[in-house]
């Protein structure tokens, strides 16, 4: 327990402090001057190692990091400011040693391109969920008890309670037509008889179909 | 608009695959993300001055050395393997008449003497570029790399890379033939 401790602890000091390790600047590259050290650095960190490709010199062992580092330095202790340090090494290997790509021609779209895609992205996305709410909506349609629809079962119910009371007992006949105004109201387009036409005078016994008395 | 919501994603996605394909499959377009282009094309030649090797090899030549003819510059390396491999193309060049200088990058000069006496010495003047300065002053990215200059000591052509014998006779020969010839 204390020795995976201990490696934990290790681990976690690892990983703080090894960010600030990779950078490949060698001792004897080091300017004295600690200003213009720190604008070499900055430098660097905006050029690519044109044979690692996406390294800055300044992360990059390689010897041409190294020298165009050391070529950085030479720069500045000249007496460039940052923009012709970096001018000097565009124009020997072009705008691609650049990490950070200018704002030019040749790159508005490479730098307009995920502004633009995302407002199509979300202009689609609304447009899409529109019509998607619109569609939804239409297919929903009206609440499917119509007025009618409710009296009738209230009525219905009301036969039931009416017939429960009397002690005559629910007939064959009035299930069915319970069990077909229920139809109806599931599948109005259905039934071809409307149960508002003949619902009000059947009674409990009689038999207003034909078609309904197979359950008697 | 249902069906233009259906179609536009479609479509950008066909365009971007189409698009993909078109520069996955272009030959004459150099694909190869390690290649890059040179902005030194059409540029004057950089100015530096590189000491002789030994003093067993002729050399030192400087930027002045590259005008008034159309001359051919190339970076070389004992160490280099690839190197060798155009060494062969590199004497061709030199046979058609056309001076060509070597500069020698991040070499022992013992070794590179050693080198060049093993395998000939094609060039015209060799140069030591013991610290890599004068090679990044050619924009160079590594070794081998070969530059055809003309008459008015501008840079014309850049090859990197071994120099094939393919690409000897399709592209630097003829654009040697030509520029001698205008």
């Amino acid at each position: 327990m204390k020795t995976l401790r201990g490696l934990l602890t290790a681990l976690f000091i690892l990983s703080v402090a090894a960010p600030a390790a990779v950078h490949a600047v060698q001792p004897d590259e080091v300017l004295d001057d600690p200003a213009l050290e720190a604008r070499a650095r900055e430098i660097s960190a905006e050029l690519r190692c044109v044979v690692c490709q996406n390294q800055s010199i300044d992360d990059s062992n390689a010897e041409i990091a190294r020298d165009l580092r050391l070529l950085v330095r030479e720069r500045l202790v000249a007496g460039d400011t940052d923009e012709q340090v970096l001018d000097y090494v565009v124009a020997r290997y072009g705008d691609f040693v650049l990490l950070r790509p200018p704002w030019q021609p040749n790159t508005y779209l490479l730098w307009a391109g995920p502004p633009i895609m995302a407002i199509v992205i979300a202009t689609l996305a609304i447009l899409f969920l529109r019509t998607y709410q619109r569609s939804r909506n239409a297919s929903l349609g009206p609440d499917p008890l119509s007025p009618d629809d409710r009296a009738e079962l209230d009525a219905l119910v009301e036969r039931v309670a009416a017939t429960t009371r009397t002690g005559t007992g629910p007939s064959s006949t009035f299930r069915a037509e319970l069990a077909d105004g229920l139809r109806h109201l599931d599948h109005p387009e259905n039934s071809e008889d409307s149960l508002g036409d003949d619902g009000a005078n059947t009674g409990p016994d009689s038999n207003p179909d034909p078609d309904r008395d197979t359950h008697q | 608009m249902r069906r233009l919501i259906v179609i536009l994603p479609v479509a950008a996605f066909a365009a971007l695959i189409g698009v993909m394909a078109s520069l996955l499959t272009d030959s004459e377009r150099n694909n190869d993300p390690s290649r890059l282009p040179s902005a030194l094309i059409g540029q004057p030649v950089p100015a530096f001055e590189l000491p002789a090797v030994t003093r067993n090899l002729p050399g030192g030549f400087s930027s002045a050395d590259l005008r008034g003819r159309v001359t051919v510059l190339s970076i070389f390396a004992s160490w280099c393997v690839p190197c060798l491999a155009e060494h062969p193309q590199i004497t061709q060049i030199a046979e058609t008449g056309t001076p060509v200088y070597g500069l020698n990058h991040r070499d022992k000069p013992e070794d590179a003497e050693n080198w060049l006496r093993r395998h000939g010495n094609p060039y015209t003047a060799v140069g030591a570029d013991l610290n890599g300065r004068a090679s990044v002053e050619w924009g160079v990215t590594g070794v081998p790399e070969t530059f055809i200059i003309d008459a008015d000591g501008r840079i014309i052509y850049k090859h990197v890379g071994p120099v094939t014998p393919d690409a000897l006779n399709d592209k630097i020969l003829p654009l040697l033939r030509g520029t001698r010839g205008g």
